[in-house]
């Protein structure tokens, strides 16, 4: 659904469009593109998607500012990141990226669970945090496979 | 048959009427210009028939030069002023060039990019590009019959903003109105998609003479989107060629050559390069100018030893490619192999067990990039009905930022990111009553500054004075349909507002330009004002065409009277046309693009309504 329109839209405003229309279309095109290609972006990415559906609701993810996560999920987040720096091989990482695939998917569920039907929009907010450490541990190990090349 | 039509080069043609758009495959090695022509994608060869153009070019005393052919054959004879893979140099320093030893050129380290002295004057990178694409434009338009209405230009993927900002400059000397820079695998893709009515996931595996990307898009019907890319811009045949240069000279036991013996043997070292694609072994003969005799002869497995690192070091880029699209080897359904250099047996093995799939090579990988960049062309000028067109969502290869405190590198737009885009930051003063601000926009993936590259050093002046973090300054970033981004800073607290905008341009400024372009006119024997008046002609007949279409499809969005405002600047635009002032010309047109950019802006704003028409954007 998302992709489809996505896709409409483009073919109505892209620069391939315009390219030999007026300066005021080009400048138009461009703006519009720009601003449908961050808002694909913001509605593809389960973290901004999130955080952008809660905003719509009031509610402040604030990534920066709010940092306190229940203990237990600190903890094993550490221990995630001390597999990552033990592991040695492709192999190891690619079992630390399943793995946290798994968790990721099963996160997101209970996200959409939250906001859609529980309509819990703090307690979405503290599962939308959650995420986020999850990606960053995800840029994490791609720079691990990047220190292995 | 339809009979073809020939038009006056900068009379007025009429509305719907094909454009002559040409696409641009600016080689290491090799460039072609080909276009569409009947629906139909084709090189157009020179008068002998020959599709490719060596990306050679030979100064010589009192600015005459020579290209392709001609200078190719003269290079070991005129090493110094016979420049070939120019195209490793554009938006290079000096400290930038590998090899820098064994190139025979007189090198001037001029700020920016590095700049070579030859019997005609010293040239930039731009200019040598500049005189190559010159006589494909020429070519084109003799073939065509007509004045170009535009050309896409192809770079590779993984060319940073200053080398796409250097092509594009180059095309802009040579006369071409650019309507875009294109990546080549990009380009590869739409002439393999089209052709092969592909659907899926492909990877695009280009290996030129000096550059090698690797892209992975998915094509589905009428959408070409990239997905990710990497590469690596100063990795190519030439480094094969180099590494068999070294062998022969260790081999032979050879002194320090000079550059003629040097030019000599690494076009001996290509051609049996290319002799080993069909053949178990090649020859290497030349005789020296001291009159010694270099007789050698190598095997395949020799050479395939000595490049194996060569082969190697694709395969990271490949890995990084697939990882940042979050894609696994057997999501990809096929791997498409552009560039001359992907005829190495030992490429296509590493490719295919790589992927473990046998490479597809059923389009000509020296000609496949042109085509494709052909068919953009023609799709931009608009010569395909709404429909029959394709869209492409192409995305930057390295992740834009700003230096910050101790050096680092902070990430504004991230790699892979679709095009265009945009995005801002806030940053703030560190010390009380600070008014300047110094803004410094790196690309790169590392951490420190100083791993990056260097794109554009601008400073912000007039910050009200204030205590250190309450000034608010905002850095914008936009990158355009063609990759290249222009910054703005703006500081906006206390009602205040001051900001630049700056275009990074690796060393050359819009007056180094305009210098360039008087020069190649003279050269030319080319009439400036002729030029420019046949460019302001075509310029205001495609934006009257443009108007007038928009008009007949949108004209509710008007009411009477901006119509008429809107009509009003195109009758003035109309008659001034036919008229020989070209700066008369181009103040209406002017005129006619201000009066209609709020209607632009609401055509733009119905289309998206349409897309959307019905939707919410949680069911999306």
């Amino acid at each position: 659904m998302l992709d489809k329109a996505y896709r409409d839209i483009q073919s109505q405003v892209h620069p391939d469009r315009f390219a030999h229309a007026g300066d005021a279309e080009r400048r138009a095109s461009l703006q519009w593109t720009t601003r449908v290609n961050e808002a694909y972006r913001t509605l593809k990415s389960p973290v901004q998607r999130g955080k952008h559906l809660l905003e719509l609701q009031g509610v402040d993810v604030a990534f920066e500012t709010n940092t306190a996560m229940p203990a237990e999920f600190l903890m094993q987040q550490m221990e995630l990141r001390e597999q990552l720096e033990e592991a040695r091989d492709a192999r190891a990482l690619d079992a630390l990226r399943a793995g946290l695939q798994k968790n990721k998917r099963s996160l997101e569920g209970e996200i959409a669970d939250t906001i859609d039907a529980k309509k819990d929009y703090k307690g979405a907010a503290d599962l939308v945090r959650k995420l986020m450490f999850l990606e960053r541990l995800d840029e994490e190990i791609d720079s691990g496979y990047e220190a292995l090349e | 048959m339809a009979l073809l039509q020939i038009s006056e080069p900068g009379q007025s043609q009429a509305p719907h009427e094909h454009r002559l758009a040409v696409g641009i495959d600016l080689g290491t090695t090799n460039s072609l210009v080909a276009t569409v022509r009947s629906g139909v994608a084709t090189v157009l060869p020179d008068a002998n028939g020959r599709p490719l153009l060596p990306s050679v070019v030979r100064y010589l005393n009192g600015g005459k030069t020579e290209v392709g052919y001609a200078a190719q054959a003269r290079q070991a004879e005129d090493p110094k002023n016979t420049i070939v893979s120019v195209k490793r140099f554009m938006g290079r320093g000096l400290k930038d060039v590998a090899h820098v030893e064994s190139t025979p050129y007189d090198f001037v380290d001029a700020p920016g990019m590095v700049q070579i002295r030859t019997a005609s004057g010293v040239k930039s990178p731009v200019e040598v590009s500049a005189d190559i694409l010159k006589v494909l434009r020429e070519r084109a338009e003799l073939s065509l019959q007509g004045t170009l209405s535009g050309a896409v230009i192809t770079v590779p993927a993984y060319f940073d903003d200053a080398q796409r900002q250097a092509t594009k400059d180059a095309g802009k000397i040579a006369g071409l109105n650019v309507l875009r820079l294109l990546n080549e695998p990009t380009a590869a893709a739409i002439a393999y998609g089209l052709e092969n009515a592909s659907e899926g996931l492909y990877a695009v595996y280009d290996l030129g003479g000096g550059t090698f990307d690797i892209s992975i898009l998915k094509l589905s019907k009428g959408v070409f989107e990239v997905v990710s890319t990497s590469g690596d811009s100063m990795l190519g045949g030439d480094d094969f060629d180099q590494r068999l240069f070294c062998w022969v000279v260790e081999k032979a036991k050879l002194p320090p050559l000079n550059p003629r013996d040097m030019r000599l043997l690494q076009v001996r070292s290509r051609e049996a390069k290319e002799h080993l694609t069909l053949h178990g072994d090649a020859p290497i003969t030349a005789k020296l100018s001291n009159g010694e005799l270099v007789d050698l002869k190598i095997d395949t497995e020799t050479f395939c030893s000595i490049t194996q690192t060569l082969v190697g070091k694709t395969l990271g880029p490949m890995r990084k490619a697939l990882r940042d699209a979050g894609l696994a080897v057997d999501d990809v359904k096929g791997v498409v192999m552009v560039g001359g250099a992907t005829r190495m047996p030992q490429v296509q093995r590493a490719v295919g067990e790589f992927f473990r799939r046998d490479p597809l090579n059923n389009l000509d990988p020296d000609k496949v990039v042109a085509l494709g960049a052909a068919m953009q062309a023609n799709v931009l000028a608009g010569n395909k009905p709404q429909g029959e067109d394709w869209l492409l969502l192409d995305v930057i290869p390295l992740s834009l930022g700003l230096e910050t405190m101790g050096g680092l590198a902070e990430r504004i737009i991230p790699r892979n990111t679709t095009i265009p885009a945009a995005r801002a930051q806030e940053f703030t003063t560190f010390k009380d009553g600070q008014t300047g601000m110094s803004i410094h926009v790196v690309q790169g993936e590392r951490e420190l500054v100083s791993d990056c590259r260097s794109l554009a050093r601008f400073e912000l002046k007039g910050i009200p004075p204030m205590v250190a973090g309450a000034a608010r300054i905002r850095v914008s970033f936009q990158v355009d349909a063609d990759g290249l981004l222009s910054v703005a800073a703006k500081e906006s607290t206390s009602g205040v507002e001051a900001s630049v905008t700056v275009k990074p341009s690796y060393g050359l400024a819009d007056a180094d330009i305009e210098r360039m372009l008087r020069d190649s006119f003279e050269h030319a024997k080319d009439d400036v004002h002729a030029r420019a008046l046949t460019e302001q002609r075509v310029e205001g007949q495609r934006l009257l065409e443009a108007t007038k279409s928009a008009l007949s499809q949108d004209q509710g969005l008007l009411t009477g009277e901006e119509r008429e405002a809107i009509e009003r600047a195109m009758r003035s635009l109309e008659s001034l046309l036919a008229g020989t002032d070209h700066r008369r010309i181009k103040h209406a047109a002017d005129a006619l693009n201000r009066a209609t950019e709020d209607f632009a802006a609401r055509r733009m704003d119905a289309g998206v309504k349409r897309a959307l028409a019905g939707r919410k954007i949680g069911s999306l």
